[in-house]
């Protein structure tokens, strides 16, 4: 019940936003505060009950569970689940929804109703994609997140807003409508194979699938999870989106909307078609390392501090996508570590960017330089996150980074070789952002104001968040640990087993049926 | 003809007695309001007797009309279609110059006209309700005779119909001429094989003329022009009712014959299909003007309804009347909020209309956007399910090639669809919002049909189990 608790209080706390919003500008915000924390300590209460469970009864995987009938004519149930994978998810969705609220507080003032509406509607869908065990109704979620997205992009975003809201809507769209045909394809092989028509996870993980239809099916999951991710040929959206989007927007696209492409990948690809993800995994680890060294170096050469964070992005996710196909289990903890601890140092990254751009107009890194004497504080948490995004041991990404490539090394050696290269590259761009924005000349900007209380509150937590996981990952670690084991232990017993599909005369069916009901008259 | 004939037509009798009695009341010089509110009810008789006959299906009216659950299905689509045109009419044509009364007579025949198609089993009573269909269109789109864009809607709707009249009475023609006769049931072909040259041309000749009908590619051309020069509550009703009709009665006709199993026909329409559903949304891309994005995206429609349509299996037939009940809800509030846009002297038809409408109108914005939303297929809206269901119905027959079209050439349709949604949400949002004095009344009672049917595309879009299961029921 707490599962549907949760989407329902940011469904509830978005509608009543809009509503109140129609009254008073300054309401919403408190209303999606107290939503977002709500949501937050929901899940961070259940989080330290099950803490204990998880780690006596590794065995059970799945922590809660709530089923109710939907459209039961195809099958079709509400059925949210979680694991400890999905539970970390939630937790920093809810994390990453307080922090969104609280950037979005000055920024935004304009319709704020409307706003904080769209807001909280896509944590809402955010939530549902980490929980649902119905394709049907991820498929649901997956969609209920974008539209939103796409308002919030369009509507408050920079100049260039408009065309950056459409290139990410057509581009999720897309792939999440392949997806679509490929989640109807294996519906209808379950059906036609064990005569039972459901969209159940658990019965559709049962199904024998011809190995080269499974390759098809799969890659239509892939492609949408892949641009999502992103992995690099379908990376394109991202920039743009991550860049014209509000502080808040990059902030949830780069926290939690990527992070869903890798929880699809974890998720369904790997469990639904164990034999076909294994055909495919050199060439996504190719693709992975590709996306690292690719973003590295494009990141390295933008002027534009958003965009930058953006690239960088791409060249994280390509660990997180070398990880997942890497199929071992150091890999997998460290693409969780990845997941989570990304969310919070881009996230940071970005906060900043939002607010060195409400000081000086400008996200133009050439016009910014000497912040540092400006802002002594912002210089020393921007610096923090700078060698968070680089790796330093003592942070966050350090250990899902290091996790990664020692499992990738098992997978392929020279691989994982090319990518410990990108590390390189993430040194250089990261020690260019600090030095281009807090050193160097200052130019005559006027007087420009150190962080609010507000700002402190928000940098503070995310840096003691970024090194918590750095010193002691253990928790996040140890709560994903049951899930991970389960999805190795699918991988060592992989099926491979070749089904007959036959396809069914349904035509012949209706026109008897008519035929029948009439002449007899 | 016996006493349970007239009972199982009683919504067909009902309709044509409307008429009459509309026409006896304008004779009596009653004011525009009240032959509205005389139509509005007796629409809403002819709707409720729909649920009155439902004890006695199927029901077989001689030869001709076959009163059965899909039927009656569609032709409550038809009749609800009527009724929603009608209450919005009043707003609508209050304000013009020509006298409206005359306008709720043709709108009762060609009620009449698309019912009639959808009950149909016989070639005559299908011309004959097409006939009546078409010809009180032919007046309705050139209604408003002061504007020209009207006339040459007009003119174009009546040169190209009456030509696909001719396409279509000519292959009925021919396969009578194979046949000898002209019930559906009796046309069965004994085999595929020794299926005769004639038959076949008078097959392609009809789907010629029901082509037209649809607007399909290629024979598409006249929508664009006719959407946009009818007026509003005419374009709403051709893109629905009229539509719905046609297609009724050609789904009948297949299962009747079997045609399913000609593979050549069903290839033709599989290619007519995607290729209504490439160039319709392609050709709405460019358009700005929202009547005529409408018209496109309707040719796009009907390849989708198409897609259903050529797997010809049980579920084609649900999925079909699913589709429609969505298609139907979802236009006619689109169709609605253009109504109530439209000003005196030209209806409300360029995007820039619609700029900051949210602003301004936030009730007309949000039902406009669920209907976008619900065109485009998004989750929570009718569009959606109906769009999964399509999709089901295709893969589970395998028709992947279809499938993948469908889906990839409704990415294209999101382009403009959230095209008129932007434009809405763009613009100043301190802009005062207006007040519209004139007809309060009427107004209000538009708004609250367009509220309904809102509710309507978002109930399908959230539980349409009950609408499913319906549909299960009364699809034989």
């Amino acid at each position: 019940m707490i599962l549907v608790w949760l989407i329902g209080i940011f469904m509830g706390g978005g509608t009543a936003a809009l509503i109140l919003g129609q009254w008073n500008k300054s309401i919403p915000r408190w209303v999606a505060l107290a939503t977002a924390l709500a949501g937050f300590l929901l899940v961070a209460i259940f989080w330290t009950n099950q803490y204990q469970m998880i780690n006596t009864h590794p065995s059970s995987v799945w922590l809660v569970d709530f089923k109710r009938d939907w459209i039961s004519s195809f099958g079709i149930s509400f059925h949210l689940s979680i694991d400890g994978l999905s539970l970390l998810l939630l937790v920093l969705t809810c994390f990453l929804g307080i922090l969104a609220v609280l950037c979005s507080w000055k920024e935004i003032t304009e319709r704020t109703g409307f706003y904080y509406f769209n807001l909280l509607w896509i944590l809402a869908g955010v939530s549902g994609v980490f929980m649902a065990m119905d394709l049907f109704l991820f498929y649901f979620f997956w969609e209920v997140m974008l539209i939103p997205m796409y308002f919030l992009i369009g509507i408050w975003g920079s100049e260039n807003r408009v065309y950056a809201a459409y290139k990410f809507f057509i581009f999720t769209q897309a792939s999440g409508l392949l997806m679509f045909l490929a989640i109807l394809g294996l519906y209808f092989i379950h059906g036609q194979n064990t005569g039972m028509y459901t969209f159940n996870y658990f019965e559709l993980m049962e199904t024998v699938i011809p190995s080269e239809t499974g390759l098809w099916l799969m890659l239509g999951f892939m492609v949408a999870f892949a641009v999502k991710l992103p992995v690099f040929p379908f990376h394109t959206w991202l920039p743009d989106a991550h860049s014209e989007a509000p502080t808040a927007g990059s902030l949830i696209l780069a926290g939690l909307l990527l992070k869903t492409g890798a929880y699809g990948m974890l998720r369904f690809v790997i469990p639904l078609f164990p034999a076909a993800a294994e055909q495919m995994a050199l060439p996504a680890m190719i693709l992975g390392v590709a996306g690292i060294v690719y973003g590295a170096v494009l990141a390295y050469s933008q002027t534009d501090l958003k965009r930058l964070v953006a690239f960088t992005s791409v060249s994280h996710m390509g660990f997180v996508l070398m990880g997942i196909f890497s199929f071992n289990e150091l890999a997998f903890q460290g693409v969780v570590m990845q997941l989570v601890t990304h969310a919070i140092s881009t996230g940071a990254l970005f906060i900043m960017a939002g607010m060195i751009k409400e000081r000086l107009h400008t996200r133009d890194m050439n016009q910014m330089g000497g912040l540092w004497s400006r802002m002594p504080k912002m210089g020393a948490v921007g610096l923090l996150f700078a060698m968070a995004s680089l790796g330093l041991p003592g942070l966050g990404n350090f250990i899902a980074e290091f996790l990664i490539l020692l499992g990738a090394f098992k997978a392929s050696v020279w691989i994982t070789t090319v990518a410990a290269l990108g590390l390189v590259f993430s040194a250089a761009y990261s020690l260019r952002i600090v030095q281009k924005i807090f050193w160097g000349p200052q130019d005559g900007y006027g007087h420009i104001r150190d962080f609010s209380l507000r700002e402190i509150l928000v940098m503070t937590t995310l840096t003691l968040s970024i090194i918590g996981l750095g010193l002691y990952p253990q928790p996040v670690i140890d709560t994903a640990a049951p899930a991970i084991n389960k999805l190795v232990l699918l991988l060592e017993t992989d099926k491979t087993q070749v089904g007959k599909v036959t396809k069914p005369d349904t035509q012949q069916y209706l026109v008897k049926k008519y035929q029948e009901s009439y002449v007899r008259k | 003809m016996s006493e349970n004939d007239f009972f199982a037509l009683a919504p067909l009798l009902l309709l044509s007695g409307s008429a009459v009695l509309i026409m006896l009341l304008i004779v009596a010089k009653l004011s525009h309001r009240i032959i509205q509110i005389s139509s509005l009810f007796l629409f809403f008789i002819s709707f409720l007797s729909l649920f009155y006959i439902q004890k006695i299906l199927p029901y077989n009216v001689g030869t001709l009309l076959v009163v059965d659950g899909f039927g009656v299905f569609i032709v409550g689509l038809v009749i609800f279609s009527g009724l929603v045109v009608n209450i919005l009419s009043y707003i609508y044509f209050e304000e013009k110059e020509e006298g409206p009364r005359e306008y709720y007579v043709l709108l009762f025949l060609c009620t009449l006209g698309a019912s009639v198609l959808a009950l149909s089993q016989h070639f005559v009573s299908l011309f004959l309700g097409l006939e009546i269909l078409t010809v009180g269109l032919y007046a309705l789109i050139a209604y408003l005779r002061g504007r020209n864009h009207s006339i040459e809607a007009g003119i174009k709707y009546l040169v190209l119909a009456a030509f696909s009249s001719a396409f279509l009475l000519f292959g009925m023609a021919l396969i009578y001429l194979e046949t000898g006769t002209m019930v559906f049931l009796q046309m069965i072909p004994e085999s595929t094989k020794s299926l005769s040259p004639l038959f076949y041309a008078g097959l392609g000749m009809m789907l010629v003329g029901v082509g037209f009908k649809l607007a399909v590619v290629p024979f598409h051309m006249w929508t664009a022009d006719v959407y946009q020069g009818a007026p509003a509550p005419v374009t709403a009703f051709i893109a629905t009712a009229s539509k719905g009709g046609v297609l009724a009665v050609l789904f009948r006709f297949f299962i009747a014959i079997d045609g399913f199993k000609f593979s050549s026909v069903m290839f033709v329409l599989a290619c007519i299909a995607a290729a209504s559903m490439i160039f319709g949304n392609l050709l709405a891309l460019r358009q700005r003007n929202l009547k005529r994005i409408l018209a496109y995206s309707s040719v796009a429609h009907m390849g989708y309804l198409l897609v259903a349509f050529v797997p010809g299996s049980l579920m084609s037939l649900q999925a079909v009347c699913f589709y429609l009940f969505a298609y139907f809800a979802t236009t006619l509030a689109a169709f609605g909020v253009v109504i109530l846009m439209s000003g005196k002297n030209d209806d409300a038809e360029d995007i820039d209309e619609y700029r900051a409408l949210f602003w301004r109108h936030p009730g007309q914005a949000c039902m406009l956007s669920f209907a976008m939303l619900s065109l485009a297929g998004i989750p929570l809206t009718a569009g959606f399910t109906g769009k999964f269901y399509i999709l089901a119905t295709a893969v589970q027959s395998g028709y992947w090639p279809l499938a993948v079209i469908l889906a990839l050439s409704s990415v294209i349709g999101l382009f403009y669809y959230l095209r008129v949604i932007t434009a809405m949400f763009a613009g100043n949002s301190n802009s005062v919002p207006e007040v519209k004095e004139k007809h309060v009344f009427f107004f209000r009672a538009g708004m609250l049909a367009l509220s309904v049917l809102a509710a309507m595309i978002i109930w399908l879009g959230i539980y349409p189990e009950d609408v499913i299961s319906f549909i299960r029921l009364i699809a034989f």
